[in-house]
């Protein structure tokens, strides 16, 4: 008797409960929208919709990305002040492969990734990790620049740029200046070619710097192998700190961490040699698992806007909406004329090209510098 | 990939508490328990795992590629440096150590500066690793105290032919800081064990200093000090962070190839051949290991 009653009172209270939650999930605006599977704003009712479900969740998960690096720290600020959404930065200094093992590993819970910044190899082979989607401004992005579903899109790219200290080497204005003596222990790489993204554009910059072409490396490797020879060659990860501490007085890096450095350390300036510039997009992706799939697409929909991109140009870096925004006059000019034009012969190599320089590298890496 | 303390010869020991009556059945594995469960799930499983990984490709097909991949030119290279830098390290750090042992036979057990010795050993001993490399790039590194003293006031530069530091080579250093100590900890208790009256007899039958030696202490020694050789060689074979910390290009050593096939971003696909390097690891130790049960084995009957 009494479990019956008890029983009936339950119910009662669980019937009201759902009746209200109904109620108030109608009021809010999307409540039934699945943000996991939206693949536009539209979804959500337009971005007012979009927003208000990314409130709601009231955090973002990022990973792998440094404050220094493409000024993600001004940006991520940024974000957070506009919405009032808690950014949770995972792992700066990790890989891209170890961003998609981290998503792997954390999916179902609530630390997972909820967005990726990832270099081309990485994106190619993880296809199976994104959700797509397709911001706003779809259409400023062009062609090349995105995967026609928005399971990925570029995001920024930087030409492989060489930064030195001013006051104790001088500038060097071609590749074979470095092996003279003034550069003694004095060149390093941003990480291992065989594993990280910037060290590997460095040997394709030598490479196509070399008068070769990125479908074979061996150039670049041949080059390192030289400035080994010379002693000129120190096997130190550039950081912003080695820099600071003069150990690494000559970097081989994207634009954008050397201007970051530029910025920071006294003496430090970045060139670009002339002739052949060696560029690589990175690439944004909405991990398939987020735990906070509408502040997923809403940080999507931040980055390419006018605001984010232009601190990416702040940042050194060239955002992939720069046509557009020049042509709609948002771009930051200021920031722009300061950064300068990327032009020159620019070159990237297909996935195919990077993957054979890789297994080239693999190969014959450990034994050119050894 | 671990390996059991380095026996100790104390023969003879006087037997302290009172033989008790065997437990029946079962019960008497009861008390095994608890260490067979740490075993099975933070050594075994984990093993097996990882070396499983090493027979399939990313899709889950079987595979014996990343095992033929163990047999390229430049894996072999690395197992190789990895054996030469842990053989070296283990070989100047056991000697080293054992000297150090035998100036202490010279002081008091009890005095403070067996004590001195005995508890900075068991400090240095665990202090491998990030801070240990961060020691060394601050003292001997290229902009270090050290070498910017030896530069500018006299003249000299260590990093002259190539900066060796960050080189395989360089790993001997700071290995044998870590050697040295771990072999006085575990090499002192066998020779305290050596009997001042084994001297006596050696004496009394003619015997010198040097026989005493030979054919005495150095057989009842000779199985401790492989032992704690061993133990040294899996010490440095396996260590990683120092390694991770000081090297930057090339992955010279094996874990450090363990982790350039995990967190690779350029080279891809490489996941399941961590597997592979581990296996490669674990058959390099077994091998050493046999080498040394053998040894022992013929080395035994001294201590009967």
């Amino acid at each position: 008797m009494f479990r019956k009653r008890t029983f009936a009172a339950l119910a009662i209270v669980a019937a009201a409960s759902i009746s209200l939650t109904a109620c108030a999930t109608t009021d809010a605006p999307a409540g039934d929208v699945d943000a996991a599977t939206a693949t536009s704003a539209e979804a959500f009712g337009g971005l007012d919709g979009l927003i208000a479900a990314a409130k709601a969740e009231g955090t973002l998960n990022v990973i792998a990305l440094p404050d220094n690096w493409a000024n993600y720290g001004e940006i991520k600020a940024l974000f957070e002040e506009t919405y009032g959404i808690t950014v949770n930065s995972a792992d700066p200094d990790i890989s891209s492969a170890e961003e998609i093992a981290a998503a792997e590993n954390l999916k179902g819970q609530d630390t997972a990734p909820d967005v990726f910044d990832l270099g081309t190899a990485v994106t190619l082979d993880s296809l199976e990790y994104f959700a797509p989607y397709q911001v706003a401004n779809w259409d400023e992005i062009p062609e090349g620049n995105k995967e026609s579903t928005g399971l990925w899109v570029n995001d920024y790219t930087g030409s492989m740029s060489i930064g030195y200290d001013s006051n104790s080497v001088p500038e060097p204005t071609s590749l074979d200046d470095l092996l003279a003596a003034d550069y003694k222990g004095a060149v390093a790489l941003n990480g291992d070619p065989t594993q990280a993204g910037a060290a590997f554009a460095a040997v394709g910059l030598a490479t196509v710097q070399s008068g070769g072409t990125v479908d074979d490396f061996q150039p670049g490797i041949d080059f390192f192998e030289k400035l080994n020879d010379a002693g000129n060659f120190i096997p130190v990860n550039v950081t912003g700190a080695t820099i600071a501490a003069g150990e690494t007085k000559v970097a081989f890096d994207w634009s954008y961490n050397n201007f970051a450095a530029a910025a920071t350390v006294d003496g430090w300036k970045v060139t670009t040699l002339p002739g052949a510039v060696y560029t690589s997009f990175y690439n944004q992706a909405i991990n398939v698992d987020a735990p906070h799939p509408a502040a997923a697409r809403l940080w999507q929909e931040f980055l390419y806007s006018p605001a984010a991109q232009n601190l990416f140009i702040v940042g050194g870096a060239y955002p992939v909406t720069i046509q557009a925004m020049t042509d709609a006059g948002t771009v930051d000019t200021g920031a722009l004329d300061a950064l300068g034009a990327l032009d020159g012969d620019l070159v990237t190599p297909t996935a195919d090209q990077a993957a054979n320089g890789a297994a080239l590298l693999a190969e014959k890496w450990a034994a050119a510098i050894g | 990939m671990t390996v059991a303390n380095a026996p100790v010869p104390i023969s003879g020991g006087v037997e302290v508490a009172p033989r008790r009556r065997p437990l029946p059945g079962l019960a008497k594995y009861l008390g095994l328990t608890p260490f067979a469960i740490y075993v099975l799930i933070f050594l075994a499983i984990p093993t097996t795992l990882a070396v499983v990984t090493g027979f399939f490709t990313e899709d889950g097909q079987f595979t014996f590629d990343n095992i033929a991949g163990l047999f390229a030119p430049n894996v072999l290279a690395t197992f190789g440096s990895s054996f030469w830098i842990s053989a070296v390290s283990a070989v100047i750090g056991a000697v080293v150590g054992a000297l150090v042992c035998y100036a202490m036979l010279g002081t008091r057990s009890e005095g403070a500066l067996r004590t001195i010795v005995d508890s900075v050993s068991s400090v240095l001993a665990q202090f491998g690793g990030v801070m240990l490399a961060f020691a060394f790039i601050a003292t001997i590194g290229v902009q270090g105290l050290i070498t910017v003293y030896l530069k500018n006031t006299f003249g000299v530069d260590i990093f002259s032919n190539g900066i060796w530091l960050y080189q395989v080579p360089g790993l001997l250093l700071p290995y044998i800081y870590f050697q040295v100590p771990l072999m006085v900890i575990t090499f002192m208790p066998a020779l305290e064990g050596l009997k001042p009256q084994w001297a006596e007899a050696n004496a009394t039958l003619g015997g010198t200093r040097f026989t005493y030696w030979t054919r005495i202490a150095a057989p009842v020694l000779a199985p401790s000090f492989f032992g704690s050789l061993l133990l040294l060689f899996a010490n440095a074979f396996s260590s990683y962070a120092t390694a991770a910390a000081l090297i930057s290009q090339g992955s010279q050593i094996v874990p450090l190839q363990i982790r350039s096939a995990l967190v690779s971003e350029t080279v891809l696909g490489r996941e399941n051949m961590a597997g592979a390097l581990a296996l490669g690891m674990i058959v390099v130790m077994v091998i050493v290991m046999w080498g040394y049960s053998v040894l022992q084995s013929k080395t035994s009957r001294w201590q009967k």
